[in-house]
């Protein structure tokens, strides 16, 4: 029976206290936080680190199609996944596709995971941004989610694929006009009406098809574009309200595509074995998929990843966000900016650049970036490493100085001199025990710079 | 197969060097014409006796034209050469293999520097294109990487490395008050140093060299023939130039208190030269004081005093003008100045006129008189990967 095997998710570091909002912007905001990507992040890094989460979690499947949604592409024309298969290091032959645009296209990108006859990672992952003091600045959140989907076979099924009832509809609720900053609504009963009937249908769907009732249903997600909406529908579905999955709005907000694949997370790993989940997602139409727990739900890191990254974020300015999400423009450092990615040098270096990969030479020693004849090449992305030293660069180019600059040396072997993000400067300390993390340095003439950079190691990122 | 050094083979017979600094109102062509005739002029010849030339520029131009174009030569060789902020003395190495080689009669080293047209406050590398994984840090900070390091490995607070590093600032500024052509010719207290905002790590603006504009040249002949142009003629002793594999910013055995290319390059000079002991034999030396901590270092690497003595050291005043071992006497990097391709020339100049009495009294070197060799050194690069150039000169000839 075709199954989850593995799940992960990525909450960024930041948080964004919205009471703080209104202050500056002269209203909007609410109470609790939203997730901030940082400056260096866009969908592509954090449904790489979400897909890593996933990948550890199943270790044994090897993937053979990865699927990625998002509404915020870091690129048109060019392929998102690719980059994102690249960070992975997974096979050649791993057919990878973007279904990008829609909050929908997160279920499609499921959808032609469950379908495919081999392992397939379905991965999700979105910047949200609205206007400064809008509702969708608070309404929203950023973050990444990703599931890997597979037989018995590639590994243990921690839940079981069941009944999947998909209805259409076509009406103009909520929408973006590619490349604006803001999404823009219809009159908000209009939607609220309209997917309360076909949220409705969908769960008479689901529950007819599969000869079960709201009282089977453990733990029930009902998620969308149109927040008043799914509490609507998950109020009038007859499952009892303790049951109905908190939507993580108050701390992380609604990650849009990235949504359905972290609140269905966030059930996993609160489930128990022989359970039922049923997914409602309401989005241009409704898909409603409903899946059973195994034994195997257990295997899970204890208190559970997702618990953990929510609980590990730090808080950003209002006004530094605005900034990093280009809504204030605010003076760039005098520096020159950094030129574009060579795209046929970056190409040679895929290995490297993307995949973190490294080399070792007959002498034993680990070499940082690769040399060119050293035979054995190894995998870096997951080591840990320790802050030698490090430095305050307050004259560097970057987004958002300073720079924090260490010299790291990593468990089992390997030195490199590399960027710390995720971190505030005046708390980096010789001994910090750092991860890799995927980013985006810099973007010039549209080309985005993907490479790593070093991060405090805090227990439960991974 | 062997390095076997050129040792009193080539003479300098001429230098000049430009006033480092700001120039608004100079190109690479004005500071190249200023350095060329003021060094023809010193070695009592015209452009038409040069028959060959190399110039140093790290990135202010490309090819031999930038020489040939405003001396207005033609049908004579010229050599652009680039080896980081070495490049100055790799021009100067390059044309005393020539003559030394036969090959010319008299040559001309020239280096040149325009940072001031960038646009942007200090010095920037040339993009070339890639894929992006390169550092995006600093000279700077990099370099601050040295004092936590050197604290650590020597057991002192990162406090007193500071204090030495600001003596080393102060009496670097200092000696460049006493020099019209250096940058800065301000004096500044350790205690006004040590109060500056911090911009990469541990160091201030005052601890960076200075970012300027300039250009320097020397004229080299075969030793036989130096006293045809000069009275007092700079000897060629050793030249050694070292290239490490850039393993040190990948070793984790790498520490950031010690520059293994300047210890190698260092080692082969004076073996060329036949220094057993350069902090008695050497009269003065110029180093690439390219931030301060990097001058701690050298003072070490270079053998100038025991490893982990050298703060104490700078503290006490040793490598003053008044030490017994004078240490950059025209104000280094630090006050001068530091137009990347001029600075190893710049040294050189610097040798030129305090061995050969030249240096004015307020800035003269206290060994003036009692030793007649000096060492200019002169790297490129960052700690963990860099290129290292060291030359001893004397007054002293084959025949004497």
């Amino acid at each position: 029976m075709r199954g989850i095997l593995g799940y992960g998710t990525y909450i960024p570091y930041r948080r964004l206290d919205l009471s703080t909002v209104a202050e500056v912007a002269g209203g909007g905001g609410r109470k609790g936080t939203r997730a901030v990507a940082s400056y260096d992040e866009d969908a592509t890094t954090m449904g790489v680190e979400a897909a890593r989460a996933a990948r550890r979690a199943a270790p044994e499947a090897g993937i053979e199609s990865l699927w990625f949604a998002t509404v915020s592409p870091p690129y048109l024309d060019k392929t998102n996944a690719t980059a994102v298969h690249a960070a992975l290091r997974l096979s050649e032959e791993c057919g990878s596709y973007d279904l990008i645009g829609s909050v929908r296209g997160a279920m499609g990108a499921l959808r032609a995971a469950v379908g495919q006859p081999g392992p397939a990672l379905a991965v999700a992952a979105d910047v949200r941004t609205g206007l400064a003091g809008g509702p969708d600045e608070a309404y929203f959140g950023d973050g990444a989610a990703a599931l890997v989907i597979g037989d018995e076979t590639d590994g243990s099924v921690v839940a079981e694929l069941g009944a999947w009832v998909s209805l259409t509809d076509e009406f103009a609720d909520r929408w973006r006009r590619p490349n604006e900053e803001r999404s823009r609504v219809w009159e908000e009963r209009f939607g609220e009406v309209r997917y309360g009937a076909i949220g409705r249908d969908a769960l008479d769907h689901l529950f007819k098809s599969t000869g079960t009732g709201p009282d089977d249903v453990d733990h029930l997600i009902v998620t969308g574009t149109h927040g008043r909406a799914c509490r609507a529908v998950a109020q009038r579905s007859g499952v009892p309200s303790d049951r109905v999955v908190d939507d993580l709005g108050t701390v992380v907000g609604n990650t849009g595509a990235a949504h359905p694949f972290l609140l269905l997370s966030a059930a996993l790993e609160r489930a128990e074995p022989e359970q039922t989940i049923v997914l409602l997602v309401l989005a241009d139409g409704a898909e409603a998929l409903m899946v059973r727990t195994t034994p195997a739900v257990e295997q899970r890191p204890a208190g559970g990843s997702l618990a953990r990254q929510l609980g590990n974020g730090a808080p950003i300015s209002y006004g530094r966000y605005l900034a990093w999400r280009g809504l204030l423009p605010v003076e760039p450092p005098r520096r020159p900016e950094p030129a574009r990615t060579s795209s046929s040098a970056a190409g040679r270096s895929v290995p490297w650049k993307f995949g973190f990969e490294g080399s070792r030479s007959s002498d034993g020693a680990v070499h940082l970036p690769p040399l060119p004849d050293d035979a054995v090449h190894l995998p870096m992305a997951d080591a840990r490493g320790t802050v030698t030293t490090f430095t305050i660069d307050r004259l560097s180019y970057t987004p958002s100085p300073p720079m924090v600059f260490a010299v790291v040396d990593f468990d089992g072997g390997g030195r490199l001199p590399v960027e710390l993000t995720d971190v505030d400067a005046a708390e980096v300390r010789v001994g910090d025990v750092v991860e890799m993390t995927f980013r985006r340095l810099s973007s010039a003439d549209g080309i985005h710079n993907y490479f790593w950079k070093a991060r405090p190691y805090r227990k439960g990122d991974d | 197969m062997g390095s076997h050094g050129i040792k009193d083979k080539v003479a300098i017979v001429g230098m000049a060097c430009t006033k480092f600094g700001e120039h608004w109102d100079l190109g690479v062509d004005e500071l190249v014409l200023q350095a060329a005739e003021g060094a023809f002029d010193s070695a009592g010849v015209s452009r038409a006796d040069i028959d060959a030339y190399w110039l140093g520029t790290a990135q202010s131009g490309m090819s031999g034209l930038l020489v040939s174009r405003p001396l207005r030569v033609n049908d004579k060789p010229v050599t652009r050469v680039e080896n980081f902020c070495a490049s100055g003395s790799e021009a100067l190495r390059q044309a005393a293999y020539a003559v030394s080689s036969g090959a010319y009669d008299v040559a001309m080293a020239i280096g040149v520097e325009k940072l001031k047209d960038s646009g942007y406050q200090g010095a920037n590398a040339f993009p070339v294109p890639s894929d992006g994984t390169n550092r995006t840090v600093t000279a700077a900070a990099m370099y601050s990487m040295i004092v936590p390091a050197y604290a650590k490995r020597y057991g002192i607070g990162v406090d007193e490395v500071k204090q030495a590093l600001a003596r080393i600032a102060s009496k670097n500024h200092a000696n460049g008050a006493r020099n019209p052509r250096a940058q800065f010719r301000k004096e500044v207290t350790v205690e006004q140093l040590l109060a500056m905002p911090r911009i990469a790590g541990e160091l201030s603006v005052f601890d960076c060299a200075g970012v300027a504009d300039g250009a320097a040249a020397a004229v080299v002949v075969r030793a036989e023939d130096a006293h045809r142009y000069s009275s007092s003629p700079l000897f060629v002793k050793g030249l050694s130039f070292v290239v490490g594999d850039g393993s040190g910013v990948s070793d984790p055995d790498y520490d950031y208190t010690t520059f293994p290319e300047v210890i190698a390059s260092a080692t082969e000079a004076y073996r060329q030269a036949g220094i057993t002991d350069p902090r008695s034999q050497l009269a003065m030396a110029e180093v690439h004081d390219c931030f301060t901590p990097t001058e701690l270092v050298l003072m070490e690497d270079l053998g100038f005093c025991e490893r982990g003595s050298a703060w104490k050291e700078e503290l006490s005043g040793s490598f003053d003008l008044t030490g017994d071992l004078p240490v950059n006497p025209d104000g280094g990097l630090k006050s001068f100045g530091h137009p990347v391709g001029a600075s190893g020339l710049r040294m050189m100049f610097e040798v030129w006129l305090q061995l050969r009495g030249e240096a004015p009294e307020d800035r003269r070197i206290s060994t003036f008189g009692a030793r007649n060799l000096a060492l200019t050194h002169n790297l490129g690069g960052y700690p963990g990967e860099m290129v290292s150039f060291v030359s001893i000169l004397g007054t002293e000839g084959p025949g004497s």
